[in-house]
């Protein structure tokens, strides 16, 4: 009776290799599967979202001469961009954390160098999306310091 | 016996180093999002500062790299679809090959478009 090797086994012949698996397995139950749908559900949503970003502020009329404290404050003044970006800011945030994720998964060997270099990126990624909505949303196209109006501020006429 | 195992789609030629592309550019895209967003914060400083800096971004190296950087989101976005193809169309695994070529000539169409209009906007002055 032939006996098969299970694939890991490293006893398989015909000159294969069977790879030794060295990493401990963790239980996370279907975490990888889902982010792996949510790599590609992000994905389509982000070319849309990035594209229209990219043609808005960059080939539209004076396209980046026109970018300054006042093209920001005018787009923030809409619901609508303010969503926009928000949506960017946190899709495009999970989608390269996750990305770079894998990405020290596949080549930091050693498990405490992995474990590491995550938590740096999960604090990096943590620190910008806690920014970036807390700027979206305190944002005030008119600041105003000690009763004064900085320049450069979109204030109405009063 | 056989040199390569078949239905192999990340070993060798397009389906590896479109992969490659993929992670290069993905990574690159990530370090400038951290960038893009502490840059944007600015405006919660004050208007001046904020336009300071993306006076200071307005120069003739900087509009290379920006140029560069769109390179890579098209790509990455045009490959991105392209995966999704591979993984979820029937068809998609048996021709990854021709969908990368289609990648890439979709590429070329939208980046010779963006760096038309951005570097001339950018470089031929206001």
């Amino acid at each position: 009776m032939t006996t098969i090797e299970s694939p890991r086994s490293g006893k398989i012949g015909s000159g294969k290799i069977a790879p030794k698996y060295n990493r401990s397995g963790s239980s996370r139950g279907n975490f990888e599967m889902i982010a792996w749908l949510f790599m590609r559900l992000s994905g389509i949503v982000l070319v849309v979202l990035i594209f229209g970003h990219l043609f808005v502020n960059l080939m539209v009329g004076e396209g980046i001469h026109a970018i300054d404290f006042g093209f920001v404050a005018g787009k923030w003044a809409d619901p609508f961009w303010q969503f926009w970006d928000l949506a960017m800011l946190w899709l495009a945030m999970l989608h390269g954390t996750n990305g770079v994720r894998t990405i020290i998964n596949d080549y930091a060997e050693k498990d405490s160098t992995r474990f590491w270099l995550k938590m740096v990126l999960y604090a990096a990624t943590l620190v910008i999306i806690i920014l970036g909505t807390l700027v979206i949303f305190t944002f005030n196209p008119c600041p105003v310091v000690d009763g004064v109006q900085l320049p450069g501020g979109f204030c109405p006429a009063p | 016996m056989p040199t390569k195992p078949a239905g192999t789609l990340y070993r060798g030629r397009e389906g590896m180093w479109s992969w490659v592309g993929h992670r290069i550019t993905g990574v690159v895209i990530f370090f400038f999002l951290l960038v893009h967003v502490l840059d944007t914060s600015l405006v919660r400083v004050s208007p001046e500062a904020y336009t300071a800096v993306i006076g200071a971004y307005k120069n003739p190296l900087m509009a290379l790299g920006e140029t560069g950087l769109v390179a890579a989101i098209i790509f990455h976005a045009f490959n991105g679809l392209r995966v999704i193809a591979i993984d979820f169309w029937k068809k998609g695994a048996k021709y990854q090959r021709q969908l990368l070529w289609i990648v890439l000539a979709l590429w070329l169409v939208t980046f010779a478009g963006f760096a038309i209009r951005h570097l001339s906007l950018a470089l031929g002055g206001h």
